[in-house]
């Protein structure tokens, strides 16, 4: 029935496609113009950037050289500095999916009207700028003129300013809470599909609340949690405004570094090294995790 | 005899009452169905019974015990969904396992039974399936086998069939009916359908807006109605006004030009209910004309306007000639075979 349903356009797309073969390419040109011009151009240029020399005196040389690449693979400062982006970048998807899944969850139970309250609480944050979320917590944690600092130091619990400002942990702490909506929606999308009689099933056969939501619920909003994190690695490795704010010049990460080379050194070919870098293995990490999830939850969704 | 009870039960969400003063005792393995229109308050009835939700008044009694103070989890009920909650991550064997494995049953006893339920419903060699490359059909096997492994005291199905087409729905009635004979399980059914209802069901109870119309055997229910409500929801029948005409020595039972011999303590207006295919035409009682005449294999349809409002007649397709479209009939029937109610209720 749905065979012959689906056959159907496809004979149509097939005598379209004999009648004039250039008619679909015709049809995308404006959009693969436009895919090239803003994307494979400007990035198909970055990459040769990166294999160009630079001088303190001379400038940008375009001659092909490997100087930038060599000094990104022996220098341990370039090391240190993706490593540290990608550490950062972990342990916030780790904190995002810890919290933002019971979140979604506990949002899912919700009755109507605080569901819709709640969910525009968690979304909010996303209509208000980047820069003004972080600035935020600069203003709280900000050395000894910080709200919270300053409240804990006068009322005697702790005798100097928490370190926050240009320390990972408060990268880490800013960057989930600006990641945090990526993670519920995503969980939240994957919780509407179950259906909502799984857990009555799994209760009247004798399994308790924590029974069920390790072996029913988890399982099934695996894929969400899961695609949801890709979202926020590779947002949270390539981030530059919660880093530059929070982290400075003090501790910079692959985005901001890139930053620098480019604007403060102007060795652009370096910073185009180091971005080309980051892209390449944030595409690995990406591509490679979303592969081993297809394998693993292949045959149960479907 | 009464092995689960319900007393009085009561639902109310904010104002409005979902299931009223529902009061039933189910024998052990008896198979029990709430018939009733979409929202008359059966699926909650059996939650209730299931504990998904608590009754706002009334008790719920399994062996005499009371089960509204028990957990869900620990009341050993085995229940099948309409969208039947097969657990999407888990496979076949894995589904019918969780129950087991709830109840800590020992590896060996717990494989030997998964494969005996599969068995039971027809599965054997779909252990590692998952669910998704199921039909609707096999699902809806593996949600009953999962639901009677646990070997419960009491089965219920929330619409269990609805979801599958014609065909399948009636094969699966008599499987079902006939694994619920042999193992003997008390069972109760959810349906909107009637037929399902009347095939399956040791008794039926009738629901209509959160009340109990009627409980009775499948033939009590459709012969003997107990409200007008019961006779147009099983099956099609024919109601019209008639009156007692009290002049008339022996009383006498008149709609129009109609009349036959009243029965004994009646009076007062009535309604006459006659089911279509006790109706035959012949050469005495109420004058009609046929409308429509719609042939439906095993037997017709008739569709005829009489004095006393349009009449739906059934005849048996036994090979004799059938009046045809347009043709003047008289309609007549036994008198055994319509039923009075008066405006207090069944006469």
């Amino acid at each position: 029935m749905s065979a012959a349903v689906d056959t159907a356009p496809a004979n149509i797309a097939a005598t379209a496609d004999t009648r004039d073969g250039r008619a679909p390419w015709a049809l995308t040109a404006p959009a693969l113009m436009l895919f090239v011009g803003v994307l494979v151009i400007p990035l198909a240029m970055t990459v040769m950037l990166s294999f160009h020399d630079w001088g303190q005196y001379k400038g940008i040389e375009p001659i092909f050289i490997l100087k930038n690449w060599r000094e990104i693979a022996t220098d341990p400062y370039y090391a240190e500095m993706f490593w540290r982006t990608f550490r950062i970048a972990l342990l916030t998807t780790l904190i995002t999916a810890m919290f933002g899944a019971p979140e979604a969850y506990i949002l899912n139970r919700m009755s109507g009207r605080w569901k819709s309250f709640f969910l525009l609480v968690i979304l909010g944050p996303l209509l208000i700028s980047v820069v003004a979320r972080t600035l935020g917590w600069a203003l709280l944690f900000g050395g000894n003129n910080g709200l919270v600092n300053k409240f804990l130091m006068s009322l005697g619990l702790i005798g100097s300013p928490l370190p926050f400002m240009f320390t990972e942990t408060g990268m880490v702490i800013a960057l989930a809470h600006v990641m945090m909506p990526f993670m519920v929606l995503s969980v939240w999308t994957a919780l509407q599909r179950l259906d909502p009689q799984i857990e009555n099933a799994a209760l009247s056969l004798g399994a308790g609340s924590f029974t069920i939501i390790r072996r029913i619920v988890l399982p099934q909003i695996m894929p969400g949690v899961l695609s949801g994190a890709i979202i926020v690695f590779s947002l949270s490795a390539s981030a530059f405004a919660t880093p530059a704010i929070i982290g400075g010049r003090r501790l910079k990460v692959a985005a901001t570094l890139a930053y620098d080379e480019f604007l403060n050194t102007l060795d652009w070919p370096l910073g185009a090294a180091v971005a080309v870098l980051l892209l390449v293995a944030l595409v690995l990490i990406v591509v490679g995790s979303n592969a081993l999830i297809e394998r693993r939850y292949a045959e149960v969704f479907r | 005899m009464s092995f689960l009870e319900l007393d009085r039960v009561a639902k109310q969400f904010g104002p409005q009452t979902v299931v009223n003063d529902f009061s039933l005792t189910v024998g052990k393995g008896e198979f029990v169905s709430f018939l009733g229109p979409s929202g008359c308050g059966k699926t909650t009835t059996l939650q209730m019974i299931a504990g998904f939700l608590d009754p706002s008044r009334g008790a719920i009694r399994l062996e005499g015990r009371d089960l509204t103070a028990v957990q869900p989890a620990k009341r050993g009920l085995g229940v099948v969904f309409q969208s039947y909650a097969l657990f999407p991550h888990m496979t076949a064997a894995e589904n019918i396992a969780f129950g087991l494995e709830m109840r800590r049953v020992p590896r060996a006893e717990c494989r030997e039974r998964v494969r005996a339920a599969l068995e039971m419903v027809g599965l054997a060699g779909y252990e590692e399936r998952y669910p998704r490359r199921m039909s609707g059909g096999q699902q809806q096997r593996v949600a009953l086998a999962r639901a009677l492994v646990i070997r419960p005291s009491v089965l219920l199905l929330d619409e269990p069939l609805s979801n599958l087409d014609a065909k399948l729905r009636e094969d699966m009635q008599i499987e079902l009916r006939q694994i619920q004979r042999n193992l003997g399980t008390t069972t109760i059914l959810v349906t909107h359908d009637q037929n399902e209802a009347m095939s399956l069901s040791d008794r039926i109870v009738v629901m209509n807006q959160g009340r109990i119309e009627q409980i009775g055997t499948p033939q009590e229910t459709y012969e003997r109605p107990a409200s007008a409500f019961v006779s147009q929801f099983l099956g099609k029948t024919n109601d019209f006004a008639a009156t007692i005409d009290l002049t008339a020595t022996p009383r006498r039972l008149t709609a129009g030009s109609w009349s036959a011999p009243a029965p004994a303590g009646v009076a007062g207006p009535v309604t006459v209910s006659i089911r279509p295919e006790r109706i035959g035409f012949g050469d005495a009682g109420i004058a009609a004309k046929i409308v429509t005449r719609i042939f439906q294999g095993n037997h017709w349809l008739f569709q005829c306007e009489s004095e006393c409002g349009s009449v739906i007649v059934i005849r048996q397709n036994d090979g004799q000639p059938q009046p045809a479209e347009g043709e003047a009939v008289r309609l007549a029937w036994r008198p055994e075979d319509m039923s009075l109610r008066g405006a207090g209720g069944t006469a």
